[in-house]
């Protein structure tokens, strides 16, 4: 770790802010997202499906390729966020934005799963007993599908700190700005002599992701066991 | 008073079915796939019905989606939910402000007899507890009608009569108006006050339990085992010869083997038509214990090979399902006196009740 120079602890520190902040935004969406899929029928389903699952089927690059043009100063939603001053492309807020839609179909698979495995019986009673669309999922589908949440969190989360080709097409790799673990790795695999540093940060990756593994673990055990 | 109109179709079954029910147990009775349940289910919002008029009291709650009904439910397989206790099953509904006051609460917790069992988890109960305290968080919801769906069908036969007296002390105790389904006539006549025949998505017989179960013309909608007199008795004497209970009916005794009540007590009892035989003159010499002597009311040639024989003993009506033959060549005739022989061991102690 001492081998390990200012530069690459700010892409660490960038990297699990950038998912942090990609995975609690997207969660909530992603859920709405997966539940609608799982319990609602409406026209226009099987395209919603189908969009959400888009960042998964093109490359990164493409995907990257596409937000930069959306987000860059002139594009259709980064021209209204520059004239508020916020500014995307280039930007740490970038490379959360590229985590985010990078991470989002994963959630949505996996919480479409977990939606999946609650009972809608289970939802059926609890509507005689008073309980409306919001109570319903608040109260029964969500407690129910709680594993599987914390499951697809975790898979948001770890999406997002190895997100590397659409975040280096939309922020690029500034050392201190907006360069993320995977781009200060790839950085360093330019530069001959660095492969120490390399190992390191690896160890350092599988050690957050790890870390990020028990702690949703925990938080399931704790949440299950609080009633009895 | 409750009303109920409800139309739905899939390819290739229809429901069609209108009914009124008093106040108390209104027994929706059929064969699985007669479209009870659907009916059910329209009546508590969980079936978007292609037409449903639900009126409880004047008001008409089609309108309101299942979860502002204010209509109970207890469904055939429990579904308590997993992740909480006891006690935050019975008490979910008052979540959404609905929920009977602190001391009817206590008083339907005791009822079913859950106090050890509300610090438990729904995977920790057996069947019948499962299905006790489903029912208590159905009246702890305060519906203003409860709707069962074969709440003992998935129960064994030991375990459904554990539980069937609680749902008698339900009927007596609590006053909320209730439907339900079942395809076991011993339990309907047990529960019921009004009878709701359904068959085949319309409704082929209705109105009070005792009438419809022995009405001649009922018999092809209720099925051969179905039908038989519902009769209301008194004990008079648990201590007769060889165990038996001596029951008082309106002008006859009959005397039955293993009923559990005090002497004084009234029970409801259930006979079936298909366990009495017919004689034209008294018979003797028969090891039967029970022979009424009555006089025939009616006489329905089936469309197959029975007939249906209705009789009345000393006020009491009764009924017989015997062969459309023997119905012509005892040249059974309404007026005529008959002799039944009701064999003692026929009676279903599950057919008996308070």
């Amino acid at each position: 770790m001492m081998g390990l120079s200012p530069e690459i602890w700010a892409a660490v520190a960038l990297s699990l802010r950038v998912s942090a902040l990609a995975t609690v935004v997207t969660l909530p969406l992603a859920l709405g997202v997966a539940w609608l899929l799982v319990r609602r029928r409406f026209p226009g389903r099987a395209l919603l499906d189908a969009l959400v699952n888009v960042p998964l089927v093109l490359p990164p690059v493409v995907t990257g390729y596409v937000l930069l043009v959306a987000f860059g100063p002139q594009g259709a939603l980064g021209g209204p966020l520059a004239a508020v001053g916020v500014e995307v492309a280039f930007r740490p807020l970038g490379a959360a934005i590229a985590a985010a839609v990078m991470a989002f179909p994963l959630m949505v698979r996996a919480l479409k799963v977990a939606i999946e495995a609650v009972d809608p019986r289970l939802e059926e009673a609890a509507a005689t007993l008073g309980a409306g669309r919001w109570a319903v999922f608040r109260r029964v589908t969500l407690p129910l599908a709680l594993p599987g949440v914390a499951a697809a969190a975790i898979l948001g989360f770890a999406k997002a700190m190895g997100e590397f080709g659409a975040t280096i097409t939309l922020v690029a790799n500034i050392p201190f700005q907006t360069q993320t673990v995977p781009s200060a790795i790839y950085a360093l695999l330019q530069v001959p002599g660095q492969e120490g540093a390399v190992v390191t940060l690896v160890c350092l990756t599988l050690a957050l992701s790890l870390g990020a593994l028990i702690a949703a673990e925990w938080f399931v055990r704790r949440w299950r066991s609080r009633d009895d | 008073m409750i009303e109920v109109r409800v139309r739905h179709s899939w390819p290739g079954f229809t429901l069609d079915a209108g009914f009124t029910a008093p106040r108390g147990v209104t027994a929706l009775f059929g064969r699985s796939g007669s479209g009870k349940t659907t009916i059910l289910r329209a009546v508590a919002g969980l079936l978007d019905a292609e037409a449903a008029e639900v009126r409880v009291g004047g008001e008409d709650l089609s309108v309101l989606p299942a979860a502002a009904r204010g209509v109970g439910y207890v469904f055939q397989d429990g579904r308590l939910f997993p992740h909480l206790s006891v006690a935050q099953n019975i008490d979910f509904a008052a979540r959404f402000g609905r929920a009977v006051d602190a001391g009817t609460r206590a008083q339907i917790i005791e009822m079913l007899e859950l106090g050890p069992l509300l610090a438990r988890h729904p995977r920790n109960l057996s069947g019948g507890e499962v299905q006790r305290v489903a029912i208590a968080r159905a009246l702890v919801s305060a519906p203003r009608l409860l709707c069962m769906d074969e709440p003992l069908a998935a129960l064994d036969a030991a375990r459904r009569a554990q539980v069937l007296p609680y749902l008698e002390r339900m009927r007596d105790v609590v006053d909320v108006p209730m439907l339900y389904v079942s395809h076991d006539a011993g339990e309907v006549a047990r529960l019921a006050t009004s009878l709701v025949v359904v068959r085949d998505g319309r409704i082929a017989a209705s109105g009070p339990v005792e009438e419809v179960l022995a009405d001649p013309d009922a018999v092809p909608a209720l099925g051969p085992r179905a039908a038989g007199a519902v009769l209301q008795a008194t004990v008079v004497d648990q201590d007769g010869p060889g165990g038996l209970t001596t029951l008082q009916l309106s002008g006859a005794q009959l005397r039955l083997p293993g009923v559990a009540a005090p002497v004084g007590a009234r029970v409801r009892l259930r006979v079936a038509a298909q366990d009495i035989i017919l004689a034209r003159a008294r018979p003797e010499g028969i090891s039967a214990l029970n022979v009424l002597e009555g006089r025939i009311v009616r006489v329905r040639m089936g469309d197959g090979p029975g007939a249906a024989v209705s009789f009345d003993v000393g006020g009491d009506r009764f009924l017989a399902r015997i062969t459309a033959l023997s119905a012509r060549e005892m040249a059974l005739s309404p007026g005529a006196p008959i002799w039944a022989i009701v064999k003692a061991t026929a009676f279903d102690p599950g057919g008996i009740g308070q």
